[in-house]
């Protein structure tokens, strides 16, 4: 048990996907001015996450044993499929949901964090529940990440900025800083 | 679709239209492997040999893959030259290979691949394909060197390993961990829209220079 919440918490903060290991960023820098769009975005990502650390779990224990350089192909082709059926699934039970999300739904499947996700498991040999609670740690961190971000640039909309600074460099020097703050918890754990 | 010249294709991708210095594409690998000179080197040399192959692939069947059906096509198209890369990688520098580990399998969600496939390969013929592919590849490739320069020769003070600047260096370690890449980037767009700014500022003023000539 302290193993399953050691790999959940790792996967949030100590080494967050978005802030430590790069994964992620595009909707990172693209959905993050507002902060209800980030928090659906991340609610969708947690999401999607899981179902493919279930289908990769799958995968890898019962078919890419055999054929393991066919790993990239099917992660991917089970990603965009995954993402497929969401969007059809969340289509026809919500379909206010369907349209808060728009474009950024069909996205996820080009975000690394999902392939990531697939082939960091696969590399640190996870089972079935350390898989579950790698996918839910690692979503909550991209929406802590995403949410952190959207509240700090609702606020750089109001202060002035100099004209040269605008846009993505702002952000970029701001993810900075955020992602010194969650290099304080490296280390944490570290023992176990 | 707008009317290129051959050398117009190569070059765009280079400066003008750089994938990731103006397009802001493809940032994850751009800020994960730059740590140091030779992984951005592996790193860029791999996206440049996936990205030209795919764009070839890509605009030679370009008539054979139905429209709705293309994006899935691109992506089949796109992993299986990036498990050949990483094959091909894994038994040439064993070594950087362990060190960029997932990211190179991370090839496949690359931005900038899916998207040249989208936009430009899957509507031209071969050669500008090709031509397109290779400014862009050249593109990437140079923004990691000069990111992985600075942070290898600031977090590091080495250059490909070599020492330069002698034990009396206190390295600013900040620049090889993951905050000196969003730091590194962060400068160097600043450092893109300084000079955007400053063109249409002097363009600004050649403008108002001749109405005055004129006036007067």
């Amino acid at each position: 048990m302290g193993n399953l919440i050691w790999i959940f918490i790792s996967a949030m903060v100590v080494n967050n996907f978005t802030l430590s290991m790069f994964l992620g960023i595009c909707p990172f820098l693209g959905v993050s001015s507002r902060i209800e769009t980030a928090l659906r975005m991340g609610v969708a990502n947690i999401f999607v996450l899981t179902l493919t650390s279930l289908c990769a779990w799958f995968l890898n224990t019962y078919i890419l044993a055999a054929v393991p350089f066919l790993r990239l192909i099917s992660f991917i082709v089970v990603i965009a499929s995954l993402v497929q059926i969401t969007e059809m699934a969340i289509k026809k039970l919500s379909p206010t949901l369907f349209r808060q999300l728009g474009i950024y739904l069909p996205l996820i499947t080009t975000n690394c964090a999902v392939l990531g996700l697939a082939i960091f498991q696969t590399n640190r040999e996870y089972g079935l529940l350390q898989g579950l609670f790698f996918a839910l740690g690692a979503g909550l961190g991209l929406t802590l990440a995403l949410v952190l971000m959207a509240s700090i640039r609702e606020k750089t909309e109001l202060s002035t900025v100099p004209a040269v600074c605008k846009g993505t460099a702002l952000t970029l020097l701001i993810a900075a800083s955020l992602s010194l703050a969650f290099g304080g918890f490296a280390g944490l754990g570290s023992q176990s | 679709m707008k009317q290129t010249t051959p050398s117009q294709d190569l070059l765009a991708g280079i400066w003008k239209e750089n994938p990731v210095l103006i397009q802001v594409l493809g940032l994850c690998p751009t800020l994960a492997v730059t740590n140091t000179v030779a992984n951005s080197l592996a790193m860029g040399i791999a996206t440049f040999a996936v990205l030209c192959c795919s764009s070839v692939l890509v605009s030679l069947s370009r008539k054979v893959i139905p429209n709705e059906v293309r994006i899935s096509a691109f992506m089949l198209i796109i992993a299986t030259f990036v498990t050949v890369a990483d094959m091909c990688l894994e038994a040439l520098v064993p070594t950087i290979h362990k060190a960029l580990g997932a990211f190179i399998a991370l090839i496949v969600v690359n931005c900038i691949i899916l998207g040249r496939a989208e936009a430009f390969a899957f509507k031209r013929p071969v050669g500008r394909a090709l031509l397109d592919a290779c400014g862009n590849g050249i593109g990437f490739m140079v923004t990691l060197l000069i990111m992985g320069s600075v942070r290898e020769v600031l977090g590091s003070g080495t250059f490909l390993g070599f020492s330069l600047f002698g034990p009396g260096f206190e390295p600013w370690v900040i620049f090889v961990l993951p905050p000196g890449g969003f730091l590194t980037l962060g400068f160097l767009l600043l450092f893109v829209s300084w000079r955007e700014q400053r063109a249409a500022l002097r363009a600004a003023g050649a403008d108002a220079g001749a109405a005055a000539r004129r006036v007067a």
